[in-house]
């Protein structure tokens, strides 16, 4: 075992820091701690935190790691990761991260570690090195780890193959019940958070959040009609004993007056304890792994491929494939058939 | 961009009690520009909560904006908690309203660089990269 990995798993947290930036600068020295830490992960509680700029989001995971570390009598204190993406700048490849300038209160505690990450490119909300981040955080024995998304619009869905618990954070006033309806960031969503509540609107949001709720999950539809209280049968069956469904709840918070964040930290904790129940935790496990895998066999795949075939090759069948010769994917079966043309 | 480029983090802080930030933000995107990836903590940092950001982000470079005239107090504590925490190779730079003459002490006590009104930001980036890199290669 490197020296790096044993101070990681020590506790130094410089170590960590290093550690880190190799992680994301994708280093040989990197991967192989990774590949080391690799048995120690597993335990933590990864929780993402993803909604549109400027809905809250990094207020909110500063009272939810501060909650974390000042708990209730009788809960155990729990130790907290935060991973905070912002956009990289496509032009010039640099970034401002910000998102620290939300999480003072969290200054001074050796049981919090955050780390601002830039996007670097990728698109789905994350940093391609989020993950193995998320994996050596995981390995020092970080058993809360948030993760915090770019601001993300209707499409950064990433983080949910990577969270167990997926929080999607809005705000009053950001859209209508056609937004709610439209497929997107509001399917991922295990805990429906509407931060701001104090504003005006926060009504008509969890209306709409909660209307696109009862269609999504067309059983136990309770609503008043003139009046009186109707329950409507649902034409899908109930689901039966043992075989629990989770319904996404909806939590108003004020996260700058730390209103709601114990019910949502309680709101978490229960979705935790239905992953165990239903089995979904070593699914969605199973899924994370299997979708790593695949990436990575698929670049390797390609790398060792290209390694086997000359450049003057390819631009050959290229400019075949330029003239309009030959259509792009008998190019490739040209290519990966050895196919003399 | 080149993936075997190193990237340049810095932390851009306000130690001290005055509310004037638009020379850091100033400075912090001008560095963004430059490609480099800038940790920006907001006002009112205390020594303590700067050397703790400095470390969990592993930043190449701290930049610090001071216009109350307590450079003399804040800059040596912040180079005393970077090293104690190990991180001796990051570098220090100073800008907001440093008079002439504090200027060579705190450059002895180890800051690479004080920026006063009307420096370049161009300045303040070739520098830094001078520095980051220069120590790269070494």
């Amino acid at each position: 075992m490197t020296i790096v990995v044993q101070d990681v798993l020590h506790g130094s947290r410089l170590a960590l820091a290093r550690l880190l930036s190799q992680i994301e600068n994708s280093t040989p020295a990197g991967y192989t701690a990774l590949s080391e830490l690799f048995p120690h992960t597993g335990q933590a509680h990864l929780v993402g935190v993803t909604g549109s700029p400027g809905t809250g989001k990094s207020s909110l995971v500063n009272r939810l790691a501060w909650h974390y570390r000042h708990p209730p009598e009788g809960v155990p204190q729990k130790r907290v990761a935060i991973v905070a993406v912002d956009p990289s700048s496509p032009f010039s490849g640099g970034a401002v991260l910000g998102d620290r300038v939300r999480m003072r209160d969290l200054t001074g505690d050796s049981g919090v570690f955050i780390r601002s990450m830039a996007s670097r490119g990728s698109l789905g909300g994350l940093a391609a090195a989020t993950s193995g981040l998320v994996q050596a955080f995981d390995a020092a024995g970080f058993e809360i780890i948030l993760i915090e998304t770019v601001g993300a619009g209707q499409a950064e869905v990433e983080v949910a193959r990577l969270a167990h618990t997926t929080l999607v954070v809005e705000a009053p006033g950001l859209g209508d019940d056609i937004q709610a309806i439209k497929a997107g960031i509001l399917e991922i969503a295990d805990i429906l958070v509407i931060n701001k509540a104090d504003r005006p609107g926060a009504e008509h949001t969890e209306r709409a959040l909660r209307g696109m709720l009862q269609l999504a999950h067309p059983g136990r539809r309770v609503f008043r009609h003139h009046g009186a209280l109707e329950t409507v049968q649902p034409s899908q069956p109930e689901p039966t004993s043992g075989e629990s469904v989770w319904l996404p709840p909806i939590q108003k918070t004020i996260a700058t007056e730390d209103s709601g964040i114990v019910e949502l930290i309680d709101q978490i904790a229960k979705h935790h304890q239905y992953l165990h129940d239903s089995g979904e935790w070593e699914q969605k496990t199973r899924a994370r792994l299997q979708s790593e895998f695949d990436d990575l066999l698929h670049t390797a795949l390609v790398q060792r491929w290209r390694a086997s075939v000359t450049d003057e090759r390819i631009a050959h069948i290229f400019e075949k494939l330029a003239q309009r010769q030959i259509a792009p994917r008998d190019a490739v079966s040209a290519l990966l058939n050895g196919v003399p043309r | 961009m080149n993936p075997l480029e190193k990237k340049i983090r810095v932390l851009i802080a306000k130690p001290g009690l005055d509310g004037h930030d638009r020379g850091a933000k100033v400075v912090a995107r001008a560095l963004r520009d430059a490609g480099m990836e800038v940790i920006y903590t907001g006002l009112r940092q205390t020594p303590e909560m700067i050397a703790e950001a400095a470390l969990q982000e592993d930043v190449d470079v701290v930049g610090l904006s001071i216009l109350s005239g307590a450079h003399n107090a804040l800059v040596p504590r912040v180079l005393e908690l970077l090293e104690a925490n190990g991180q001796t190779h990051v570098q220090l730079f100073v800008g907001g309203i440093i008079p002439d003459e504090d200027t060579a002490a705190l450059k002895a006590a180890g800051v690479s660089g004080v920026y006063g009104p009307g420096t370049l930001t161009d300045q303040i980036v070739a520098d830094v990269r001078l520095g980051v890199l220069g120590e790269t290669a070494a």
